[in-house]
């Protein structure tokens, strides 16, 4: 690690990490969990008290139609209905959604369609009553008139002439489109032996956790303010901008967050429940409901997934040598653009892999069309590039005929920290480390050689090996480095938490924005907690602060929480250390430098036994203030106010985006299929996965994220599409259709970690939330792909449903 | 207009129930809000995913697609009937042990099925227990660690029920 001693420009100083710890790097059983386990989860539907009154919303069956008409009569008559909101009405209730896409004025969103429905499940109306199934008897009583108008749903039809419009105003269905050159792209291509093209298909999924998203409002008159709970708190910097769609000052709105049943992206920043709740409670002036129901969550989320075209070249030498990429994307966004291209931004963090790329081309174009919009499924975007690339490389070694896995290692990133072509920077690693490892536990050598004896007896077995990377902690400029004259270009992506030592040495860490999601803050902040003051993690009490008088925060996502988490205890901690070296040295009689921490109190060096417990601080700082000198207040508490640690600003002619996703992750997985020619089913014979996300804070924890996003990307790989037809009908639009991997798909893994700590963070850390959904879908590509090469069959579509293998054999010349 | 009510008469948990409900109301809706048992979750309303699993005399069923009149006369199981006397139940210690749960959501629905599972099968293999499970869906853990929990449960049970120590 010479290199990362040296003085990057904006780099953080290079840390030196405690070789030991007590708790960091515990599988702990998680602090989170008996609450659950005891079905007393207080998630937001266990949180609706008696008097509360159900919203439940029309959505269009028509996926492009212009809304005439809306009769509400009979509707408002029925029983126990308390208002009926229109989408006109709504638009006047309710300025539009908060928006961070280009343009936002031209492809303008509501939380209600007011004049133009634009993909089926839109919302029309909605209904407020006595309950859930009064309000859905009475959805059933409004007639609306809908002209309809001829959709589009091929994001390629809609970037032609002559589509039909799914916003007038911005009179085109493109609403971005730009193309970078970083590095030099020309001549790495004309120096190049070969070219390796081809043409990808990434259709849409999404995150679908088993919880809908849900919110309950309350607003009070008597001072014109909001609360409300909801699943899906986060950006608290942000919520100025909900609480402009409901038209109060931000400080009159409280949005307080309430345990999620789990969200893989789904919940980020999901305005719209909370925004349905609150218009309904002002206007009933009563406590209101909206839960989402699946049909909801499916067809009217938000929070679809990337689905994209890539046309992509990849510049080789032909003893394996990758020298350039260019990569023609057209992302179909759907209705709506609610974060911009952001996910592209995702994409641009790792765009070369762990390779050493030279230059990358890279032309992005947003559609519209009319489906439901897209948002964020763990990856944001940058698991599509993984599987991309990955499809690439193992292209190019097919066609020149090179061991797959040679040419990954003769690739490699070795020296760190290294800055790829975009401008980001990757921050430590070992490739060659985390592929030896991962092909020691997939036993390749053996599965080899089970490959060849089991092709003689006409089986079709495949073996992926793919190497990929996991960016971690993004920083703002993401959003913005795609304009020359952004906007809002900001630069805050923080994230605080306040620590209280109680007057008997109690520790409470209050966190802000940072929701429980299934991922584990409050065991994580427990664990980093009692690493520095040696309690026992159980000890610590967490509490999820609301929005109102809470401190600047972002939440979960991009794989940020723990780093910065850890950063925030870390200050914090430091802070009370100070003031409880001071209260301990006035105590002890002896000055401050006199004093070392150890084993849960500052203790006199060289005379270990005089010493004062953190407890024994404490309590004389709670409640004997005149012991100690003047300017000393009472009780022992601090915050702090953690920012992105490491971000540099994009040059002005964006050929270098600067560093925004600095702690950058590494994985391999080997899965092993075996494919039915026959039905065109893929079943799993073997998989084994290495990650390395620097420090591990509790492996086991990790390792469950590992499998669950491995299962995740298995149905993305295999068998989960929403399906829009021509007409813009969604056809996957409930489980029966959606198709969540069970038990019976998902293969047991073996899993393994490689530890490089980031020389940036806290212990080391670096996130690891989204690795396994980042890695699995190319890897299962690669092992089909592998397993069919000798029929001289390439899948280039996900997911490789039965009907796509089958169609891609026929194609090949093979009858099925 | 009074909404039309049948009287309905059954045990959850042990405890005797008569209750008057709508004959449209769901058996989970019941249990959740007029009971105050929340611990029952509801996934996709249309008997797919498994969140809302409970007992029924002893069999899993999906609450979200029965209705409570159905429940007249049965005794009913849910997660919050699991651990006896500040106790956790040992399927729901080892979920623990485990890390058999992320987000929590799936997982009473997913220990009432391990609770049948293991009545059926007291000593099943890690196949039979994802056999078993896919009745039952999880978003966040791949089903390896729920795997690993009910068998170490299945072990502790087996164990207590010969009066061996676990």
């Amino acid at each position: 690690m010479t290199a990362a001693n040296q003085a990057t420009p904006g780099a953080p100083p290079v840390r030196d990490h405690s070789a030991s710890r007590r708790w960091v790097g515990q599988s702990i059983r998680r602090v989170e969990d008996p609450k659950f386990l005891l079905g007393r989860g207080g998630y937001i539907a266990d949180r609706i008290t008696p008097g509360t009154l159900h919203a439940a919303v029309l959505r269009s069956p028509f996926a492009h139609a212009r809304i005439g008409r809306i009769e509400t009569a009979a509707a408002l008559a029925a029983p126990g209905v308390h208002a009926v909101i229109t989408g006109r009405e709504a638009a006047e209730l309710c300025d539009p959604m908060p928006d961070f896409g280009p343009d936002p004025a031209k492809h303008t969103w509501r939380c209600l369609a007011a004049e133009k429905v634009r993909y089926v499940g839109e919302g029309v109306a909605v209904v407020v009553a006595d309950s859930r199934y009064l309000a859905e008897d009475a959805l059933e009583l409004i007639e609306v008139e809908y002209e309809p108008l001829p959709p589009v749903t091929d994001p390629e039809r809609a970037l032609a002439a002559g589509s039909p419009l799914v916003h007038e105003a911005l009179e085109s269905n493109c609403a971005y489109e730009r193309s970078f050159d970083f590095g030099d792209v020309e001549r790495d291509f004309a120096e190049a032996d070969v070219v390796i093209r081809d043409r990808l298909r990434w259709h849409r999924s999404g995150g679908q956790p088993l919880e809908t998203v849900g919110a309950i409002a309350e607003y009070d008159q008597g001072t014109g303010s909001f609360t409300i709970d909801t699943n899906t708190l986060s950006f608290t910097s942000y919520l100025f901008m909900a609480a402009g769609t409901l038209k109060v000052p931000v400080n009159k709105l409280d949005i307080r967050p309430v345990p999620a049943g789990g969200s893989f992206g789904s919940k980020l920043f999901a305005n719209k429940p909370a925004v349905i709740a609150g218009m309904c409670a002002r206007k009933t002036g009563r406590r209101v409901a909206y839960l989402e129901d699946r049909s909801d969550n499916i067809a009217n989320c938000d929070h679809h997934g990337s689905d994209r075209v890539y046309d992509v070249e990849l510049a080789m030498m032909r003893d394996g040598t990758m020298r350039g990429l260019k990569i023609d994307v057209v992302d179909d966004y759907g209705a709506y653009i609610q974060f911009g291209v952001g996910h592209h931004g995702n994409a641009l963090a790792q765009v070369v892999g762990p390779y050493t790329i030279g230059s990358v081309r890279y032309r992005v174009r947003a559609a519209l069309t009319n489906k439901n919009q897209q948002g964020a499924y763990r990856g944001f975007g940058s698991e599509v590039n993984n599987w991309m690339l990955e499809q690439m490389v193992d292209k190019a070694a097919r066609e020149l005929g090179l061991d797959p896995v040679a040419v990954r290692r003769m690739n490699f990133i070795r020296d760190f920290p290294h800055f790829i072509p975009t401008g980001n920077v990757y921050d430590s690693g070992d490739y060659e480390r985390v592929l030896d490892h991962a092909l020691e536990l997939a036993r390749y050598d053996h599965w080899r050689d089970e490959q060849r004896r089991l092709r003689e007896q006409g089986r079709h077995i495949g073996i992926g090996v793919i190497t990929a990377q996991e960016r971690s902690v993004f920083s703002a400029t993401e959003f913005w480095f795609w304009f020359d004259e952004p906007g809002a270009p900001v630069t805050s992506t923080p994230e605080s938490v306040s620590l209280k030592v109680d007057a008997t040495g109690g520790i409470t860490a209050v966190l802000y924005s940072c929701a429980f999601w299934g991922n584990s803050p409050e065991t994580m902040v427990a664990q980093l907690v009692a690493e520095e003051f040696d309690c026992s993690p159980y000890d610590v009490s967490i509490v999820y602060h609301g929005s109102r008088d809470g401190l600047p925060a972002t939440g979960p996502g991009g794989s940020r929480t723990t780093v910065m988490l850890a950063g925030a205890v870390e200050g914090a901690s430091a802070k009370i250390k100070e003031k409880a070296r001071r209260a301990a040295a006035h105590l002890l009689e002896i000055g401050p430098d006199d004093l070392e921490w150890s084993d849960g109190g500052f203790r006199v060096r060289g005379d270990p036994e005089r010493k004062k417990t953190l407890g024994e601080i404490a309590i004389m700082l709670h409640l004997f203030k005149h012991s100690f000198p003047e300017d000393m207040e009472s009780g022992l508490d601090a915050s702090k106010v953690f920012d992105h640690p490491y971000t540099t600003m994009p040059s002005a002619d964006r050929k270098d985006l600067g560093v925004f996703y600095p702690f950058v992750g590494h994985a391999c997985h080997v899965p092993v299929v075996e494919v039915d020619i026959e039905t065109g089913a893929v079943t799993f014979l073997n998989y084994a996965a290495v990650h390395d996300c620097g420090t591990l804070v509790n492996p086991r924890s990790l390792a469950g994220h590992i499998v669950g996003g491995t299962a995740q990307g298995i149905g993305t790989a295999l068998y989960e599409e929403f399906v829009y037809d021509d007409d813009g009908q969604l056809l996957s639009s409930s489980f029966m259709d959606y198709l969540i991997p069970t038990a019976m798909e998902v293969p047991e893994l073996t899993i393994g970690h490689v530890e490089t700590p980031s020389p940036y963070t806290p212990h080391g850390i670096k996130g690891g939330g989204e690795g396994g959904r980042m890695m699995a879908p190319a890897a299962i590509n690669a092992a089909v792909n592998d397993a069919l090469a000798p029929l001289g069959v390439r899948l280039t579509e996900l997911p490789m449903t039965p009907e796509r293998i089958l169609a891609a054999l026929r194609a090949a010349g093979h009858a099925g | 207009m009074a909404p039309d009510t049948r009287t309905i008469s059954l045990t959850v948990n042990g405890q005797p129930h008569v209750a008057q409900v709508e004959p449209r109301r769901l058996l989970v809706d019941f249990l959740r809000e007029d009971l105050g048992l929340p611990g029952t979750h509801i996934g996709c309303e249309h008997g797919v995913c498994g969140t809302c699993t409970v007992l029924l005399n002893g069999a899993s069923i999906r609450s979200c697609i029965t209705l409570a009149v159905q429940a007249d006369g049965a005794s009913i199981d849910t997660v919050e009937g699991l651990a006896q006397g500040g106790e956790l139940h040992p399927l729901q210690d080892e979920f623990s042990e485990k890390q058999g749960l992320q987000c929590g959501f799936c997982t009473p629905g997913m220990l009432m099925r391990a609770r049948e599972i293991l009545a059926e099968n007291p000593d099943p293999s890690p196949g039979q227990v994802r056999e078993a499970i896919a009745s039952n869906l999880c978003r966040c853990t791949g089903y390896q660690f729920i795997t690993e929990a009910v068998i170490s449960a299945a072990a502790r049970m087996r164990a207590s029920k010969e009066g061996v120590a676990p």
